[in-house]
């Protein structure tokens, strides 16, 4: 698939797997999708080795746009996309928006074969400057 | 490593485990007060899943045994904790020579520092771990002993107490962060304690 995968990143399962659902109904199967939430110990939190797992299932040639909640989850994923390395972590992209509007409206620009550097933009829009 | 610098360096991975596994109390207690109250267990369940492979670690050469602990945290500490601690190590694998002396080590840790604030997108004065590298690095450049910068650590950590948190969960307390010490300033200072006592003991 050449459309811009999404990769979700909650310190909760539940809102991760929520939102996923959400942009599920926007987009279907049409975008590469993936969620993780949690410490990977049962507790909230994030793991770096659940979001490069993540960032595996959802990768497109296209990249990748990763959508996050509170501030763990943003290092972590920076941390995760260093870690993939180059050149993949150059098409790997940490958004700064809210992570239910932004997923959704990522996920819809992504569904109309929009490049990565578009669907961030437009992620990028729901947070003010 | 030669066998002597293995053991060593298993010593200080054991130390710092120790000290870090009879404070997680102390530091989750600190972290409940301005933060999401996972620092303790965090910083437990990541330095006891090193000191499992301390042995294996220590076999390497120094640079590569600093980075597979800096990689371990990072994979097991959880929390923005990970990447700041395993960033923090991982950065002084990479400036160390394999065989460092205090020069060496005092050029890494500025790397280092300089590598924890960018991925915190941080600086010190911020209430975090950096209010404790910084002046720990200082006391390295000027010289002191290991006594010396254990205790230059720990006064940097006291003053975090009236300092407003301006990154991580604590900043969005604002004005109520102040009067509390940042749990990563306070698990640093354990840290440089406990290297500091075993380099001492070498």
């Amino acid at each position: 698939m050449s459309n811009v995968g999404i990769v979700i990143v909650s310190h909760s399962p539940l809102v991760a797997e929520g939102t996923a659902d959400m942009v599920r109904q926007m987009v279907g199967d049409e975008v590469p999708l993936a969620w993780c939430g949690g410490n990977g110990h049962g507790g909230l939190g994030t793991s770096v080795e659940a979001i490069m797992g993540a960032i595996e299932k959802a990768w497109s040639e296209a990249g990748v746009a990763i959508l996050v909640d509170l501030g763990g989850a943003e290092t972590n994923s920076e941390m995760a996309v260093e870690m993939i390395g180059e050149p993949r972590s150059h098409k790997i992209i940490v958004c700064n928006a809210p992570i239910v509007e932004g997923a959704v409206m990522a996920a819809t620009e992504s569904s109309g074969g929009a490049s990565l550097k578009e669907v961030v933009a437009t992620a990028h829009e729901l947070s003010p400057s | 490593m030669t066998e002597m610098a293995a053991a060593d360096f298993s010593r200080m991975i054991a130390a710092a485990a120790d000290t870090i596994a009879a404070h997680a109390e102390e530091l989750t207690a600190l972290d409940q007060a301005i933060g999401d109250g996972d620092h303790g267990l965090n910083m437990k369940r990541g330095f006891e899943a090193v000191r499992a492979e301390a042995d294996a670690f220590a076999a390497k050469p120094l640079p590569e045994a600093l980075k597979a602990v800096g990689t371990k945290l990072v994979m097991t500490v959880g929390g923005a904790s990970g990447p700041l601690f395993g960033t923090l190590f991982m950065a002084l694998g990479k400036d160390l020579p394999p065989a460092a002396d205090r020069a060496a080590l005092t050029a890494a840790l500025n790397k280092a520092i300089e590598a924890v604030a960018a991925r915190g997108k941080s600086q010190p004065g911020q209430k975090t771990m950096l209010d404790v590298l910084q002046p720990v690095y200082e006391a390295l450049a000027q010289g002191k002993t290991a006594g010396e910068i254990a205790d230059a650590a720990d006064k940097a950590a006291a003053a975090t107490v009236p300092m407003k948190a301006l990154r991580g969960r604590a900043s969005f307390l604002g004005e109520r962060s102040i009067g509390h010490m940042d749990a990563g300033a306070r698990s640093t200072a354990l840290l440089v304690r406990a290297v500091a006592e075993a380099i001492e003991a070498i």
